[in-house]
């Protein structure tokens, strides 16, 4: 009872200190002087409540003194007493005491001195939150003496388990930066650490502190290139913007201009990468191709242009403006469009970027003019942006509506505006010379218009159309001398006065009468004026002096004793040149030619005109000038510099019995699904149940490097995991990794049985999706995902071995070639890393953006025949022979082309020069063909890649192989299996879209299996040697799935073979029968096939 | 980045300032009050204004300016962006965002501020998260904590902020599992004169009101998707899978959000609602003018045009307005010169007029522009541009939720020159 009457008390309190504090601000600031006594006594009462015992009471005070720094009081005689509660355990209580130190700490610094211990304490918290929430407060008081303890604690705290308490770190180095500038080089250290984190919360803070810090070392940023590229989506929007501004500036001085047609890569930094001499020819005749780096920045960026963040939205054009190739330009303009619904200034700043962009590539906004015309509700300044955008997309074909919208403008109330528009007529009409008449014409009407300012500017606008074409004008001359009584704006005034002078022959009765009364007013004019009258008078006294002599003589008098010295010269200047006498011989003989010379018309331009000289989006651009800490963009290499060095080092793969091969990509995955809370898995499920599923390429490489990230996190053992899941997850990890199949196998199957439904399907969906990502996680991981379904291990060790460990081979040696075979286009280093391979395949394969992404994941193929068939006989080419081999891999040309790799071997005795594809091919396919081999060596031989639409038909492709001297015309006939590409799907789906594929696209066979292979490695083999099938992981042991997609049309191809001892009845399941068919025999002969 | 914040009402008033780097006198607000009284109305103060030391970036909001101070090179739009999100966070906290609910509420953005920014980057700017920071106020919670002195601030860090999706929290239960969807088309046009079509486009947006239990993944496909021809979306929404099937797919947040904004251009036929006949002439002589206004249904697709409301700037020069409105009230603000009609439903058999005469300032030539019309409406139950929800589906709980959409079509920046 007693406590409850005590709050009471305590609320009573808290509202007439509110009420204090109202009444306060409400008083004016002249009578403020008298409650100076008031507020001190006040002051006092907040130390007694400061000093009490009870938290509330302190938490009071702490209120009311927040209150007063929030409105500018003056609180620092506080100091001492709240200092006390900095190590309170209250937490509303601390972050008040916190958020006063921080305002006050710089004036007392010994005072504050006081509380750094506490902080030291906070620091090694076990909540992240205080840790993170100790430094924040410490690295903010200004304090330059505890800069030793600041450096430790970030130091520190950047290897904090908590990416949250990293990133604080990562503020703070910027918070020391300022404080002392020399500590510089101790925080580059940290921020390169810091740089290599995986965290998507760091990575945005990071950048932010390299940018205030060094902005010059861009190498900082070669190795984490692709990662940030690659995390750039999953950032908060904040760390985006300032990402996408970072990699601007380092795109431009890592790669070459996209914008030209002829752009040759620098061949000296290609070299290391390319082993065979081949190769290296292959690329000296290739064109400019895009950096698959630069290429991968583009990427995943574009997906960026959707955010609901003004800034992310306006950063991404930048970066396409300032990187992207011409013709892809123009995703820019349907979002910036959509920026310019959102609030005031937002559209202002958007308006001035589109203006920037508007002049140098009209074609852009074009067909948004009509977004750009302008509402009577807009503010001024948007209005004038709106109009100098429409003035720069003005063109022969709108001119007409253009100029109709402009006559609503001129009437509008908003005079400013009208002033605006009419000068903007006076542009179009000298851009476009068709309508300069009729611009003309609709200006000398607005002549007589009632507003001054309209009829001014008018005046002005005319008289610099009129020196492009004077004499056809002196009609409207003499109408601008009859306005010039009625005209009192001076801009306007001295125009007149100028054309008169300037065109007096013109008007030769008209001009000395201005002069006239021009000489009655002269006193009581504008400076503007009086020169220009000056000047009439100097004009018309050297071609009409007998009219105008004694009218010169006055006006240069009355100039003489003007109180403004610029009239005061002027007047002395005209008179020597114009008034012969003997001192001023030389000069005034010229006179006339200096006064009367004919001078070029202005040219009327936008004031954007200059400012692309600042990099779009920035607040130098905004204020056309250069802002402190502006950083320049440079402009393209001619020669790209080393882009060796973007590639990561190998990451020390997890210890482990099995296969090195899971190890490097099961830990991830698996880990991933704990880390992320099961948001993630749910995710999966989603992507999986849903079996059309979207993630394309580009999102399985960032889910990818995510995954690989949160390994490493949860090395680290996070501390946000909860322990004892986690514990079980390891374990269940290294289980899976030392009995991979078997494990997983048994794993899922107690998944289905016991657990619901729902609860299965994500499980196998994960389960579906780990498979994919392992077997993705590299090409040199070939057969991996057929071990995750728990078959085919024999082959697998069978036929790994082999090219596993070339690849370590390779690697040891530091060059990096995963696969060449695979990626044949040799302009690509792969790097060697399992981290980057995957993403590297997806980046080979978004190199040709196609507009609609295959809904369905791909999968790298299982098993790629070895086999290749013969191209051209070396008798038939004269020396020269062909073979050709189905790589299996998604073609990097074009998502709808097969890859083949082609080996040209010279068997003849001297060189053959100028090995091509001829230009013309003879059927309908779409070639994509190699570049010309210039030379190839008697005896030698290279590899070229290539690329074929079949549309998914198994009609042959003829085309020509051309060397200098002859033409061979040559085929290749696919198998049907060739034209597949694998995917993954989960069970549940499998048999879900096999369900919808019934009827006239099912097509099924019974068998009988030879003994010999009806065990369920040999049927994996068997079917995945015939087709490009991915393996569907299966519950049952008896019945095998495969599934893969067309390569051209993406049509689903499922194919399932389930074993009845001894028949065996193959069903495939496709809307393309004729394929479905075709497989199904060659599926029938191969299974029936009795050898090994 | 964001150096000092200051919040000055309309006459002038500096009522709070907030720094987040060391403290900058309010006198720098100097080179704001004087833009200020340059550009008259508020609306016209450059949102961008150099000072020889500092770049002050602004934005005026529910009748407050909030000035940031910034020292270096940033992005404009980054701190135009933030403050805008500063202001919509008050607005989720307090009901509104005005100047005495910032006044009364102090304490509570002095912890806002602090949270979300540190050193002047952005914390931590999503609600989800802010909201487990510090706890909004409501009558129940201050009275509870005053009993039992338990505070508004959280002590522990948001499950969001470490997670995938910052945006959801862990662990939200409800008994009654709801999802609501509204469709909100706006148009946006101009109609000459002639009442021929200028230009037209329609702005959607998709506010979500969900309130399910535990992760729930919920996709959401259209009809007719390809009518959609920009769009920008909540982060929540995978962008991938709208690429490739036009579908959307996401983890919504708990509670109210704006899932996705859109934009049908004006390529594309739009449907404008109602025609407008008008006849708006000030006399030579006299000093006075005539006004006639007649407002009908056009393509209205049968459903009633609601809540018309026509607003007309009148020149200055018009002292007053003696007019008769066949249905509605009109009002005639001699001060602000804003005419405003608010008519109501429209009824198809029997069209609203409004008529009568303007008297100007006696003496004044007569105003050379006749004043163009704005015009609000509200048209329930459909979406003007035709686009149609298909289903709802949800992944990852059991339950079955209730789920529902509204249609409602307005207009926007509708204006009908004169």
């Amino acid at each position: 009872m007693s406590n409850n009457n005590v709050s009471y008390n305590e609320q009573v309190s808290l509202e007439s200190g509110v009420d204090a504090a109202q009444e306060n601000s409400s008083i004016p600031a002249s009578v403020s002087g008298g409650l100076f006594s008031a507020d001190y006594k006040k002051n006092e009462d907040l130390k007694e409540m400061l000093e009490s015992n009870k938290d509330s009471q302190k938490l009071e005070a702490m209120k009311r003194i927040v209150g007063l720094i929030a409105k500018g009081k003056n609180a620092s005689e506080l100091f001492p007493a709240v200092v006390k509660n900095v190590a309170s355990k209250n937490i509303e209580l601390k972050k008040l005491v916190y958020v006063y130190l921080v305002r006050y700490a710089e004036e007392q610094q010994d005072l504050a001195l006081l509380s750094i211990s506490t902080f030291q304490r906070a620091l090694k918290d076990p909540n992240q939150l205080i840790r993170a929430s100790a430094l924040r407060v410490l690295s903010s008081i200004r304090v330059p003496i505890i800069v030793p303890i600041m450096m430790l604690s970030i130091k520190e705290a950047s290897t904090d388990l908590s990416p949250y308490v990293r990133k604080t770190a990562a503020h703070a180095i910027q918070k020391l930066y300022s404080l002392d500038p020399d500590q510089k080089e101790h925080l580059i250290e940290v921020i390169e650490k810091l740089l290599k984190d995986k965290s998507t919360l760091v990575a945005g803070s990071v950048v932010m502190a390299f940018e205030e810090v060094c902005p010059e070392r861009i190498d900082l940023i070669h190795k984490n290139y692709r990662k940030l590229c690659n995390l750039l989506v999953d950032v908060e929007e904040w760390g985006q913007v300032v990402i996408i501004h970072m990699l601007t500036r380092y795109a431009r001085t890592q790669f070459v201009s996209p914008w030209r047609e002829d752009a040759v890569f620098d061949e000296n930094s290609e070299k290391a990468f390319y082993d065979s001499e081949e190769e290296r020819k292959v690329e000296q005749v290739k064109p400019y191709i895009m950096d698959p780096d630069h290429r991968l920045l583009l990427r995943n960026t574009k997906p960026l242009f959707q955010s609901r963040n003004t800034a992310v939205v306006m950063a991404v054009s930048q970066l396409y403006w300032h990187l992207a190739p011409k013709h892809e330009l123009n995703i820019i303009t349907k979002s910036l469009v959509r920026l310019l619904r959102s609030h005031r200034e937002v559209q202002f700043i958007v308006l001035q970027n589109i203006a920037t962009m508007s002049i140098q590539r009209k074609g852009m906004f074009e067909p948004f003019m009509k977004s750009f015309y302008v509402r009577s509700t807009d503010a001024t300044h948007i209005k004038i942006l709106k109009l100098e955008i429409l003035t720069n997309l003005a063109n022969e074909a709108n001119i007409s509506t253009i100029l109709r919208e402009f006559q609503t403008y001129v009437k509008s109330q908003d005079k400013a505006f009208a002033a605006a528009t009419i000068q903007a007529i006076g542009r179009c009409a000298t851009d476009i010379s068709e309508v300069t008449d009729t611009c003309l014409n609709g200006l000398v009407l607005l002549l007589s218009n009632r507003d001054e300012t309209v009829v001014a500017e008018s005046v002005v606008v005319i008289k610099k159309l009129l020196q492009t074409q004077p004499s056809q004008h002196s009609d409207i001359i003499k109408h601008m001398a009859k306005l010039f009584d009625n005209i009192t704006v001076s801009m306007a005034r001295a125009s007149i006065l100028w054309l008169m002078g300037e065109y007096c022959e013109h008007v030769p009765k008209i001009a000395p009468d201005v002069l006239r009364k021009m000489a009655k007013t002269f006193t009581s004019e504008e400076d503007i004026v009086k020169l220009q009258t000056v000047n009439l008078a100097a004009k018309l006294y050297l071609t009409n002096s007998k009219q105008t002599k004694l009218l010169t003589q006055y006006i240069l008098n009355l100039g003489k004793y003007d109180q403004n010295y610029d009239i005061r010269d002027r007047t002395r200047f005209i008179r020597q040149l114009i008034v012969p006498n003997e001192k001023s011989g030389a000069l005034s003989k010229y006179a006339r030619r200096i006064l009367m010379a004919p001078k070029p018309a202005p040219v009327l331009q936008s004031a954007f005109k200059d400012r692309d000289r600042f990099q779009l989006g920035t607040l130098s651009h905004t204020l056309n000038s250069q802002a402190i800490g502006y950083l320049e963009l440079s402009d393209w290499p001619a020669v790209a510099p080393d882009q060796s060095v973007r590639i990561v080092e190998v990451v020390e793969p997890v210890k482990e019995t099995g296969a090195p091969v899971h190890g490097k990509s099961k830990p991830g995955k698996s880990s991933e699904k704990f880390y992320s809370d099961s948001e993630e898995e749910e995710e999966e499920e989603e992507e999986g149940s849903s079996s059309e599923d979207s993630s394309s390429s580009s999102e399985e490489s960032e889910s990818e490097s995510e995954s690989e990230e949160n390994s490493d996190d949860s090395n680290k053992s996070s501390s946000s995991q909860s322990d004892s899941e986690k514990k079980k997850k390891t374990l269940k990890n290294k289980k899976l990794q030392q009995q991979k199949p078997d494990g997983k196998d048994r794993k899922q199957k107690n998944g289905n049985a016991v657990k619901g439904e729902s609860r299965s399907e994500s499980e196998s969906a994960s389960e579906s999706s780990s498979s994919e990502s392992s077997s993705e996680s590299g090409s040199e991981l070939d057969s991996d995902s057929d071990s995750d379904s728990g078959t085919d291990q024999k082959k697998n060790t069978r036929s790994k071995p082999v090219q596993s460990t070339l690849v370590t081979k390779v690697e040891k040696k530091e060059v990096s070639l995963l696969d060449l075979d695979d990626f044949s286009p040799a302009a690509v280093p792969s790097p060697k890393s399992s981290i980057l391979s995957p993403s590297l395949l997806s980046d080979l394969q978004g190199l040709s953006i196609s507009p609609t992404q295959s809904a369905l994941q791909a999968s790298s193929p299982v098993f790629v025949p070895e086999t290749s068939h013969e191209l051209l006989h070396r008798m038939t080419g004269k020396g020269l022979s062909a073979q050709y081999r189905f790589t299996r891999q998604p073609c990097i040309y074009g998502n709808s082309m097969v890859s083949l790799q082609l080996t040209l071997s010279n068997s003849s005795d001297q060189a053959l020069e100028n090995i091509h594809i001829s230009e013309k091919s003879s059927t309908g396919q779409n070639i994509h063909r190699f570049n010309a081999i210039e030379r190839l060596e008697p005896q030698a031989s290279v590899t070229v890649s290539m690329g074929v639409d079949f549309n998914d038909s198994t009609q042959a492709a003829n085309f020509q192989l051309c060397t200098k001297e002859d033409e061979f015309s040559v085929s290749i006939q696919p198998a049907v299996g060739e034209l597949l590409l694998p995917i993954t799907v989960s069970e549940a789906d499998f048999s879900k879209e096999q369900g919808k594929l019934l009827g006239m696209n099912e097509s099924s066979a019974t068998i009988t299996m030879t003994p010999e292979n009806v065990s369920s490695q040999s049927v994996n083999r068997k079917v995945v040697s015939v087709a490009n099938l991915g393996v569907i992981p299966s519950s049952q042991e008896n019945i095998h799935r495969f599934a893969g997609k067309t390569v051209s049309s993406g049509c689903l191809v499922l194919v399932s073979v389930a074993l009845k001892d001894p028949d065996a009845v193959i069903t495939i399941n496709t809307e393309r029968t004729v394929m479905g068919s075709m497989l199904l025999r060659q599926l029938k002969t191969a299974l029936t096939n009795s050898d090994p | 980045m964001i150096h000092s914040l200051f919040l000055i009402n309309t006459s002038g008033d500096l009522f709070l300032e907030k720094h987040w780097k060391s403290v900058i006198s309010r006198s720098v607000c100097d080179y704001f009050f004087e833009a200020r009284e340059k550009a008259v109305e508020p609306d016209n103060v450059p949102p961008v204004i150099p000072t020889p030391h500092h770049y002050l970036i602004t934005i005026y909001r529910e009748k407050i300016f909030f000035v940031s101070v910034i020292q270096t090179e940033v992005p404009p739009l980054f701190v135009i962006e933030f403050l805008h999100r500063v202001a919509e966070t008050f607005q989720d906290y307090f009901g509104e965002c005005s100047e005495t609910t910032i006044k009364d509420n102090v304490v509570i953005v002095y912890e806002l501020l602090e949270e979300m920014l540190d050193n002047g980057f952005p914390l931590a700017t999503e609600s989800n998260i802010l909201k487990e920071l510090i706890r909004p106020p409501t009558i129940l919670r201050s009275m509870v904590n005053t009993i039992t002195g338990s505070s508004n601030v959280g002590e522990t860090l948001p499950t969001g902020q470490l997670s995938s999706i910052p945006w959801r929290r862990a662990g939200v239960k409800y008994t009654n599992n709801e999802a609501y969807f509204d469709v909100v088309e706006e148009i946006d046009a101009i109609l000459d004169k002639s009442g021929t079509t200028v230009f037209a486009e329609i702005q959607g947006v998709i506010d979500a009101c969900v309130k399910l239990s535990g992760m729930p993944d919920l996709t959401l496909s259209f009809m007719n998707p390809r009518l959609l021809d920009d769009v920008s979306f909540h982060p929540c929404v995978r962008y991938k899978r709208w690429e490739s099937e036009r579908v959307i797919s996401f983890i919504p947040p708990d509670g109210n959000f704006q899932l996705m904004s859109y934009h049908i251009s004006a390529q594309n036929l739009v449907a404008i609602p109602i025609y407008v006949k008008q006849n708006i002439s000030f006399f030579e002589t006299g000093s006075s003018g005539r006004l006639d206004i007649t407002v009908g249904p056009k393509q209205t697709m049968g459903k009633t045009v609601e809540c018309l409301v026509v607003t007309i700037h009148m020149p200055k020069v018009v002292l007053s307005a003696n007019l008769n409105a066949t249905q509605g009230t009109y009002n005639y603000d001699p001060v602000t010169k804003i005419l405003l009609w608010d008519i109501g439903k429209l009824n198809p058999q029997k069209l609203p007029n409004l008529k009568g005469s303007l008297s100007l300032l006696s003496g004044a030539p007569k105003p050379e522009e006749n004043p163009s019309l704005n015009i609000d409406l509200k048209i329930q139950q459909l979406a003007i541009s035709g686009l149609k929800v298909n289903r709802l589906d949800m992944y990852g709980e059991k339950y079955k939720p209730f789920k529902g959409v509204k249609y409602v079509t307005k207009a926007g920046k509708f204006q009908v020159r004169t």
